[in-house]
């Protein structure tokens, strides 16, 4: 054992054992080629590309009111953000780097990645999700296949909505503690960009993409944290895309145009309950919530030591805890590194037992959220807003502009 | 006067605008406080903004995925883990600190009773290092680097007995920069990290100083 630590030691210390030879036949010493990352001026670029592609699909959707438009711009930022960029930096996993930023003051955030994620919500915030209409990558991918979109029905709809808001609750999670970012792990489309992906995650993508051509979109709609962020920001947007570009007259010639389902249909009567059944359902929600969210909360705090296993800290300490039998022999790379790194088992722990501790609290808040979520959720629904004509769902509607070209009313 | 909806609307709208102003704000301006110059953001114009280590240079600055040869193990994990195939890691020569051996710990196994280039002998999977005689009693050893697959073999053989001239670092003409580079989260040793892209390379035994009268070019 000590041979091995000492030899672990030399190799963390590059000695001169061998003193640099003197040529004496004239011999030069070749150069030790040190290439440089792609230069700055392209990282302004992307951010340069990025605003005018926003900028224009905003104009296309709001003022030319053209699917056609639309259709070309996301072609372009797939070839632009999708396979040359090889969709990275992006606006989803940016979040990422949002969070670790906020809690990791080691981390220096570069520019270009804080503008990924605030120009797309800022858009959102005026003018709807023309970020996920033409501008993502990912949503012009799946955009492509949806050849034969199904109506999954509102209730569907709703439930798989949820996975979203438990995504980006996880992916805070993990980024706040340091621990991993698992957009970024778990991207299924990036290895299509790359050409180059491991077969689990091809496989992901090929299953997202089969199912897209009946569901369509289904990473945007059921799984893309960066489309809550979107969803809650969009609905209150100054200027969205309107179905008619008038008065709505009720043909109900676009009910069936949205591969999203999210077309809002009009209500039937302003107020179908009574006072006193209003009332009841209100007092229902805000008994409900706080109740789900100290019950999704304390679910949560019980989970933290499986959410924490991922850290690899974590698992450290448990390997020094309790070696996996049989590992005299073959010790792993983790312990050796560990050995080699000089530190006590006792700061091994200490470190896991702070990490720990973040996930305990972590655990808390992601469960209140997920809570909060659901209690809304089912607000939402048990709650009617009158409408008297088709309009899109502001926060679902991904401004794609299918549903204009069925409107009947022109100017 | 807008009805009610509109005026709720509104008022969201303006805060969550206020609450993206505030974060962008926190995030660029969060670390003047801890250490500065004197001359925060005067950055852009800042003649010394390359060497700067200060947060608010770095801002300025990509950062890129290098891995500290000093905390490598060569696990191997580098040749397997990297979303490139083969990998972004290759192994450097650092000609300055190497010792020119025949019985070179880095090219020939450790049994190896005969030293010649017989594939037989050689640590290296790929056959990606090239051994050639200069003189007496010195050879050379060069990468060739479009076979390298970054395993670290020859770099653990020349750390042990040798003077540590071979090195593993990411090669930045390849890396494409993941937002979270996947070897990073598979390695041992918390080897990886962000680095400047002005000054993307770190080899063990060579700082910037004496990288300057080497031959290194960067």
């Amino acid at each position: 054992m000590l041979i091995l630590l000492a030899v672990q030691a030399m190799n963390a210390l590059a000695v001169q054992r061998f003193p640099k030879p003197e040529f004496e036949s004239g011999y030069v010493q070749p150069e030790t080629l040190l290439p440089s990352p792609r230069t700055e001026i392209l990282a302004v670029m992307d951010v340069f590309v990025l605003l005018a592609s926003l900028s224009i699909v905003t104009w296309l959707v709001l003022k030319k009111r053209s699917r056609n438009g639309v259709f070309w711009m996301s072609l372009f930022s797939m070839i632009y953000f999708g396979f040359y960029r090889e969709g990275c930096v992006c606006s989803i996993g940016s979040i990422q780097n949002i969070t670790l930023a906020l809690f990791d003051h080691a981390y220096v955030i570069p520019l270009t990645v804080m503008v990924f994620f605030i120009l797309p919500l800022l858009f959102s915030l005026f003018f709807g999700r023309v970020f996920c209409a033409g501008v993502c990558p990912f949503g012009a991918l799946q955009d492509l296949v949806a050849f034969r979109p199904q109506r999954l029905g509102s209730r569907l709809n709703a439930v798989l909505g949820l996975i979203p808001y438990l995504y980006l609750g996880l992916a805070v999670l993990y980024a706040a503690t340091g621990t991993d970012f698992i957009i970024c792990r778990y991207d299924p489309f990036v290895g299509i960009f790359r050409f180059n992906a491991s077969f689990g995650m091809l496989l992901f993508a090929a299953t997202l993409l089969v199912s897209g051509i009946f569901i369509a979109r289904p990473y945007c709609r059921f799984l893309c944290p960066y489309g809550v962020l979107l969803n809650w920001t969009s609905r209150f947007s100054k200027r969205h895309l309107t179905i008619t570009p008038s008065e709505c007259i009720q043909c109900r010639l676009c009910e069936n145009s949205c591969p999203y389902d999210a077309i809002d249909v009009p209500t039937p009567a302003k107020n179908p309950d009574s006072t006193r059944t209003r009332v009841k359902k209100l007092m229902l929600i805000s008994l409900l919530i706080p109740v789900l969210i100290v019950a999704c909360g304390w679910t949560g705090s019980r989970l933290h030591e499986t959410l924490a296993g991922v850290s690899s800290k974590v698992q450290l300490a448990k390997e020094i805890l309790a070696p996996v039998s049989g590992a005299a022999q073959t010790e792993s790379f983790e312990i050796k590194a560990f050995r080699s790194s000089g530190k006590t088992a006792s700061q091994a722990f200490s470190e896991a037992n702070v990490i720990l501790h973040r996930f305990y609290l972590g655990g808390w808040l992601l469960g209140g959220f997920i809570g909060l979520v659901f209690g809304l959720l089912i607000a939402g629904r048990m709650l009617t807003t009158f409408r008297t004509g088709y309009v899109p769902n502001k926060g679902t509607c991904f401004s794609c502009a299918r549903c204009v070209d069925y409107c009947p009313v022109k100017s | 006067m807008p009805n009610r909806r509109e005026f709720i609307q509104k008022l969201v709208r303006g805060s969550i605008l206020a609450g993206l102003g505030l974060l962008s704000g926190a995030l660029i301006f969060r670390s003047r406080e801890e250490d500065g110059c004197g001359f925060d953001f005067a950055c852009g114009s800042c003649s010394k903004a390359k060497d700067c280590n200060l947060p608010q240079a770095r801002a300025n600055t990509q950062m890129v995925w290098q891995l500290d040869p000093a905390k490598c193990i060569q696990c191997g994990r580098c040749a397997t883990s990297c979303v490139l195939t083969p990998s972004a890691v290759k192994c450097v020569h650092v000609y300055a600190m190497c010792g020119y051996c025949d019985l070179c710990g880095g090219y020939f196994k450790p049994e190896t009773k005969t030293l010649n280039t017989g594939a037989e002998n050689q640590l290296c999977p790929t056959n990606a290092i090239k051994r050639r005689f200069i003189e007496d009693p010195f050879f050379e050893y060069t990468i060739d680097e479009p076979l390298c697959i970054g395993c670290g073999k020859c770099v653990k053989g020349c750390g042990a007995f040798g003077n540590g001239s071979l090195q593993l670092q990411v090669r930045h003409d390849r890396c494409v920069n993941c937002n979270e580079c996947s070897i990073a989260r598979n390695c041992p040793s918390e080897a990886f990290s962000r680095v400047p892209a002005n000054n993307p390379s770190l080899l063990n035994g060579f700082g910037k100083e004496e990288m300057k009268g080497q031959n290194i070019k960067v």
